[in-house]
């Protein structure tokens, strides 16, 4: 396997899906044991990912979640009757 | 009450399913409470597909009216989460494509050549982050900019990266949403993770351990 390819199957390996088989992911792991810059992507490729999963960015204003409650209660009761 | 078996409790998933339950029945406080523990994601979903405050707001909004109108509508063929987040994205995107003016281009347009595997973004600047995400995240000027650069993203990448890498949905899911094949999710989110894989090392990788390869990758 050549950098190129394993940059075409990085999806597959970083997400462990069985999209690739298993001759695939041994050549995978072949080139990567011995590709110092392949291994160094694929760690920023997973820490990339794990950055923008950690945290929530855009807390809700807190005037919004008030309306939020009032336009949801008065739904409610349009389809259930009064909210309990 | 009903006890659930042990490996359930305190599951997130399970007080989903209870928390639905309750308010099918018409529990006001139950459906409250399941809002409440969705709202962040499906705020921040919305804020990323839409890019600013006032939309995502609307969003959010039509999203759990959406859920109020469609109580009974669940089928159980995905988690209650994803449900949700299907119901954001649909929303999300109808307002995207009426404010491009252009109902199906960018978005679901035709292959262009950047939709196959042939050029390629290729790693240039390669080296170990110096921080570990979960210390870079706690940053607040950090995380404004790695948003700024997700925004950034042309909206054919951002969106399946928002969708696939931040809310978890399967490449079917996203594909399915975004009325692509999977093929084409699969190309998109390996483009949108190369561009900000390349920027954000540039920002948190250290020069020192920085490699150069020994070839062009032509």
């Amino acid at each position: 396997m050549t950098c190129e390819e394993l940059l075409k199957a990085l999806n597959e390996y970083v997400d462990g899906t069985l999209d690739l088989t298993e001759a695939e992911c041994q050549q995978f792991a072949e080139h990567l044991a011995g590709c110092h810059p392949c291994q160094v992507v694929v760690d920023n490729i997973r820490r990339t990912i794990r950055l923008y999963k950690e945290g929530e960015p855009y807390p809700l204003p807190p005037e919004f979640e008030r309306r939020l409650h009032s336009a949801l209660k008065r739904q409610w009761e349009e389809k259930f009757g009064k909210a309990t | 009450m009903q006890q659930r078996p042990p490996d359930q409790q305190d599951s997130p998933v399970s007080d989903e399913a209870q928390l639905l339950r309750r308010a099918q029945q018409g529990d006001f406080a139950a459906f409250e409470a399941l809002v409440q523990h969705l709202q962040p994601r499906v705020y921040g979903l919305a804020r990323r597909i839409l890019g600013q405050t006032h939309d995502a707001e609307d969003v959010t909004q039509q999203t759990f009216v959406s859920l109020i109108e469609h109580l009974e509508d669940f089928r159980g063929e995905s988690s209650i989460a994803t449900w949700v987040l299907k119901i954001a994205t649909n929303h999300a995107l109808k307002l995207l494509r009426k404010r491009r003016g252009l109902p199906t281009v960018s978005l679901d347009g035709p292959a262009d050549p950047e939709e196959g595997y042939a050029r390629l973004p290729h790693p240039d600047y390669i080296a170990q982050w110096r921080e570990d995400p979960a210390d870079l995240a706690q940053n607040h000027e950090i995380r404004r900019h790695i948003e700024q650069l997700l925004d950034a993203l042309d909206d054919k990448y951002r969106l399946v990266f928002v969708l696939r890498d931040i809310h978890g949905l399967t490449v079917k899911e996203t594909a399915e949403l975004l009325g692509l094949t999977e093929a084409n999710v699969k190309v998109r989110l390996l483009r949108a993770r190369l561009m900000l894989r390349e920027q954000l090392t540039r920002l948190f990788g250290d020069e020192a351990t920085r490699v150069v390869p020994d070839h062009r990758h032509e």
